[in-house]
C-alpha cells in the first residue's frame, strides 16, 4: 500500500466517521427536544384543559380558534394555489410568464412569515381599526399559496401526457380534460400537498401576532380578535409563573401532536397509493 | 365558454402571485414612507439607536442592530447547520444500514415539520441555560439564537439533501466504486456533483427560513437593543423587534417598523433571487 | 492457455434472502479471451459478473461462499473473496474494471472522466495524465470524436459515445479483466456494432467477460460461452460448441429460442 493509497483511505475513514458523528449530534439535539416536549407536556396536560378556555386556564378556545384560522386560510389559499398551479403546468408550461411566476412563487415561499403579518396589518387591520380573525386567516392563506402552487405544479407534471391527449382525442375541451382527467389522476398527490400546507401554517405564530392577535374567550366571530393557540403559547411561555409555563408546554405538545398526526396521515395515504 | 373562463381564472390566480408580492413591497413602502423620509436609507441602516421621543411623538430610529442581529444569527445558524445536515444526509444515504435508514429518515422528516415555536421554547428553558453554563455570558444571547435557528433548519436541510442524493442513479455510484473509488470519493466526486442542485437548494431554502424566522429566535435572542460585544451577549433581530414592539408602536415608530419589515423582505428577496440565479438556474 | 480468473464452488446470497442466488458455480475465464454469460433474465448472470469485482460489497449484508481466484500475468493467484480491507477492494477494482448496462459518465468533463480513475490511483503528473487519457480514448475508438472538446461535459455526448467513454475510462486504468454488464442494451444498432468491434479489439490487451441477453452478440464477440439457468451454471464451453452442438438439452432449448 503506497502513501497516496494510505492517505485516501485515512481521509475516507475520517470523513465517514465525521458524518456519523454529525448525524449523531444532530439526532441527539432533536431527540432531546422531543423528549423534553413529551415529558413537560404529559406532565401538564389535564382533561380540564380541553373543556376550559384560556380565561379559566384552559386551551379549548385556542385549539378551536387555531383550527378555524387555518381552516379558513385553506378555503382561501387552496383554490387559489391549485388554480395557479394548474395554470403553470397546463397552460403556461415553459413560457416566460410561467417561469417568472414559478420563480416568484419560490421567492414567496421563503418570504419571512412576520413580514406577511405586517403586510396584512397594513391592508386588513389598520384600515378597519382593529385586529380580526379574517386578517389572520388571510395571512396564513398567503403562506399556503406558494406551497400549494409548487406541489400542484410538480404533481401535475407527473401525469402522463398521453392521458391528456387521449382526453382531447375524445373531443373533450382542455378545461374538461384538466378537471375530469388530470386532476383525478393527480388526486392523491394534490391532497398530500394540501395537507402538508395545512400542517405548515397551523403551527405558525408570527403572521398572527398583529393580524388576529389573541382572545382569552371562546368566539366564532372572525370580525374580532381571534383566539390562537400558538400566539398564546408565545405569551404564556414568557410569563414567570409556573402554571402559565405549564399551560404553554401543554399547548406545545397538543400543537406538535396535531402537526405530526397530519404528517403521518399524509405519509400513510401516500404510501398506500404507492403500494397499489 | 366555460373553457375560456377556466383558463382566465387560472391565469388570474397565477397573476395573483405577482400581485401579492408587488403588494407586499407596495404596502410596506407606503407605511414606511414617513420613516424613509425622515431617516433616509443609508442613515437608517447605519444608526444604532431606537428611541421614542417625548410623549410617544417622533423619535430616532435606526436599524443597524436588528440588521446585524439577523445577519449574525443566520450566519451562525448556517455555519452550524450545513456540516451537520450534510453529515446526516450522507449518513442516511451512504452509511446507515437499511434497517436504520427508514426510522431515522422518518424521524428527521417529522422533526422538520415541528412548529418553530417549539424550538424556541426548548431553547429558552433548556438549551440557553446549558450554553450559559458552558460558555458563561447570558442564557439568551446571539449564540443561543444562532444555534437554535441552526438546530431548527437541520432536519429540513438534511431531508431535502437526502432526497436529492437519493436521485443519484445506483449504477453511477457503482461505476465509481468499480474504478476503485472510496466511499468518500464517490460522495465527493459523483454524488455531490450529481445532486448539486438539490443540495444547494436545500441550503438556500434553509437560509431563507433562518433569515425570516421569528418564533425560534424571539425566546432566546434577548430582545434588547444593544450591540453584542461577544457571542454570549443578548441582542435583537428584525423579526423579533417586530414581534415584540410592533403592536405598541407609536406613529413614527410604527413607520420605522414597516421600514424594518421592508428591509427584511428585501434581504430575503435578494438572497433567494441571487441564490436562484447563480446556483439553481432552470435546467430546462 | 492461461487462466485470468477461476470461480470455484461459488455461492452468492443477497442481503436478507434465505436461499442463495448462485448455487455452486465452477467456471474458468481464460486470459485474453472473451467469455460471454448468457441465460434468461433472473438466471444470475449479472449477479455472477458483479461478484468478480465484488461490487456487491457496496451494499451491506450480501454473502459470498466458495473461491474466486484472480491470476496475475505470472500466474500467481489470489482469492478475491478473502479480501476484507477497503484497500484490497480498491486494488481489486483497479485490476478488474466494469462497464454497466447504461452509460455512466460522471458529471464532469470528458477529460476528467478518463483522468478520474488515474488520479485516484495517484497519478498527478500532467503530461502522464494527458498521455494516458489520449491513449485510453484512442483505445476505445472515440479519440477522433472528442479530441477537440475534452474540456466539455461528458453529458453532452450521444449514448454510444458515452458508453465508449466509459470503456475508455475503464481501459485507462490498464485492468487485467474487464467486466461488461449488458453494455449495449441501451444503445442503437450502429452504436452496438461499434462496441462489439471494440470488445474484439480490446482482447489483445485485456481479458473480457460480458453478460448479454442477445445471443447473436454472444456468438459474434465471444470465444467461450457460459449458459446459466436459475442460479446454476448449466454449460460452459467454446462458443462454437455451445451454439452449434450443446451437450445439455436446456442449453439447446434456450439457444433455439424455445424459452427465454
Amino acid at each position: 500500500m503506497n502513501a497516496t493509497q494510505r492517505r485516501r483511505l485515512l481521509l475516507n475513514r475520517a470523513i465517514l466517521i465525521l458524518s456519523t458523528v454529525a448525524a449523531v449530534i444532530g439526532l441527539v439535539f432533536l431527540f432531546w427536544i422531543l423528549t423534553t416536549l413529551l415529558i413537560k407536556g404529559l406532565d401538564s396536560i389535564h382533561w380540564r384543559i380541553f373543556t376550559h378556555d384560556l380565561v379559566e386556564k384552559g386551551l379549548r378556545n385556542l385549539i378551536v380558534g387555531q383550527m378555524i384560522l387555518a381552516g379558513v386560510a385553506s378555503l382561501i389559499g387552496v383554490p387559489l394555489g391549485l388554480l395557479a398551479g394548474i395554470y403553470l403546468r397546463e397552460y403556461g408550461l415553459n413560457s416566460a410568464f410561467a417561469r417568472f411566476i414559478r420563480n416568484l412563487s419560490d421567492v414567496m415561499m421563503s418570504a419571512p412569515s412576520i413580514v406577511i403579518g405586517v403586510f396584512i396589518y397594513g391592508i386588513l387591520v389598520a384600515p378597519v381599526g382593529g385586529f380580526n380573525g379574517w386578517a389572520g386567516s388571510v395571512a396564513l392563506a398567503i403562506m399556503m399559496i406558494p406551497i400549494v402552487v409548487s406541489t400542484t405544479d410538480s404533481m401535475l407534471s407527473l401525469v402522463p401526457q398521453e392521458l391528456r391527449e387521449a382526453g382531447i382525442a375524445l373531443g373533450a375541451s382542455k378545461a374538461q380534460v384538466i378537471l375530469t382527467i388530470v386532476l383525478k389522476a393527480a388526486k392523491i398527490g394534490l391532497v398530500t400537498g394540501i395537507l402538508l400546507a395545512f400542517a405548515r401554517v397551523v403551527g405558525e405564530t408570527a403572521p398572527l401576532l398583529f393580524t388576529s392577535a389573541n382572545n382569552d374567550y371562546f368566539t366564532l366571530n372572525m370580525n374580532q380578535q381571534f383566539p390562537s393557540l400558538t400566539v398564546s403559547i408565545y405569551q404564556l411561555a414568557t410569563f414567570p409563573d409556573k402554571p402559565s409555563q405549564d399551560l404553554a408546554w401543554a399547548g406545545s405538545v397538543i400543537l406538535t401532536a396535531l402537526v405530526l398526526l397530519i404528517n403521518l396521515t399524509t405519509r400513510y395515504i401516500f404510501r398506500k397509493r404507492k403500494s397499489k | 365558454m366555460f373553457n375560456r373562463l377556466f383558463r382566465l381564472s387560472s391565469y388570474t390566480a397565477a397573476l395573483l402571485v405577482l400581485v401579492i408580492l408587488a403588494g407586499i413591497f407596495g404596502v410596506l413602502y407606503y407605511y414606511a414612507r414617513d420613516a424613509i423620509h425622515d431617516f433616509g436609507f443609508w442613515h437608517f441602516i447605519t444608526t444604532s439607536t431606537w428611541e421614542v421621543g417625548e410623549d410617544d411623538e417622533g423619535g430616532v430610529f435606526g436599524g443597524l442592530i436588528p440588521i446585524l442581529g439577523t445577519l449574525f444569527s443566520t450566519g451562525i445558524a448556517m455555519l452550524f447547520a450545513v456540516p451537520i445536515a450534510m453529515g446526516i444526509a450522507v449518513f442516511l444515504t451512504e452509511i446507515a444500514t437499511e434497517k436504520l435508514k427508514a426510522p431515522v429518515g422518518i424521524a428527521i422528516e417529522l422533526l422538520a415539520a415541528i412548529p418553530s415555536i417549539i424550538y424556541g421554547m426548548w431553547g429558552l428553558f433548556y438549551f440557553g441555560p446549558m450554553l450559559q453554563r458552558l460558555f458563561g455570558g447570558q442564557s439568551n444571547s446571539l449564540l443561543t439564537a444562532g444555534l437554535v435557528l441552526g438546530i431548527m433548519v437541520i432536519p429540513f436541510m438534511a431531508a431535502i439533501s437526502r432526497d436529492a442524493i437519493n436521485t443519484t442513479p445506483a449504477v453511477l455510484k457503482e461505476s465509481a466504486y468499480a474504478m476503485g473509488a472510496t466511499r468518500f470519493e464517490v460522495v465527493k466526486d459523483v454524488i455531490f456533483p450529481y445532486a448539486k442542485r438539490g443540495i444547494i437548494g436545500s441550503m438556500v431554502l434553509s437560509l431563507g427560513r433562518a433569515l425570516g424566522e421569528t418564533m425560534a429566535v424571539a425566546f432566546v435572542i434577548g430582545g434588547v437593543f444593544r450591540f453584542p460585544h461577544s457571542l454570549t451577549q443578548p441582542t435583537i433581530s428584525i423579526p423579533v423587534l417586530l414581534a415584540n414592539n410592533f403592536a405598541e408602536a407609536g406613529d413614527l415608530e410604527l413607520s420605522a417598523m414597516f421600514y424594518m419589515a421592508l428591509i427584511l423582505f428585501g434581504i430575503s428577496f435578494i438572497t433567494i433571487t441571487i441564490a436562484k440565479f447563480f446556483f439553481l438556474k432552470d435546467q430546462k | 492457455m492461461n487462466l485470468a480468473m477461476e470461480t470455484k464452488e461459488f455461492y452468492f446470497t443477497y442481503a436478507g434472502a434465505e436461499a442463495p442466488t448462485l448455487k455452486g458455480i465452477d467456471m474458468p475465464i481464460y486470459a485474453n479471451k472473451v467469455t460471454a454469460l448468457i441465460g434468461p433474465s433472473g438466471c444470475g448472470k449479472s449477479t455472477l459478473l458483479r461478484s468478480w469485482n465484488r461490487i456487491h460489497d457496496v451494499y451491506p449484508g450480501n454473502r459470498y461462499e466458495g473461491e474466486i481466484l484472480l491470476y496475475d500475468k505470472e500466474g500467481n493467484e489470489e482469492n478475491i473473496l478473502s479480501y476484507s480491507k477497503e484497500d484490497e477492494l480498491i486494488r481489486l477494482r483497479q485490476r478488474v474494471g466494469m462497464i454497466f448496462q447504461k452509460p455512466t459518465p460522471f458529471p464532469m468533463s470528458i477529460y476528467d472522466n478518463i483522468a478520474y480513475g488515474l488520479r485516484l490511483a495517484g497519478i498527478k503528473n500532467r503530461s502522464e495524465l494527458d498521455g494516458r487519457v489520449e491513449k485510453a480514448l484512442k483505445g476505445a475508438a472515440i479519440w477522433n470524436e472528442v479530441k477537440d472538446r475534452l474540456k466539455q461535459s461528458a453529458m453532452g455526448l450521444s449514448g454510444g459515445q458515452q458508453q465508449r467513454l466509459c470503456i475508455a475510462r475503464a481501459v485507462a486504468l490498464k485492468p487485467e479483466l474487464l467486466l461488461f454488464d449488458e453494455p449495449t442494451s441501451a444503445l442503437d444498432p450502429i452504436s452496438t456494432g461499434a462496441i462489439e468491434e471494440l470488445v474484439t479489439e480490446l482482447k489483445e490487451e485485456v481479458t473480457i467477460a460480458i453478460v448479454t441477453h442477445n445471443m447473436q452478440q454472444a456468438s459474434r464477440v465471444s470465444d467461450y460461452t457460459a449458459f446459466m439457468y436459475l442460479g446454476d451454471l448449466i454449460e460452459f464451453g467454446k462458443t462454437e460448441k455451445i451454439f452449434v452442438n450443446p451437450k445439455e438439452k436446456l442449453t439447446e432449448e434456450y439457444i433455439t429460442g424455445r424459452f427465454g
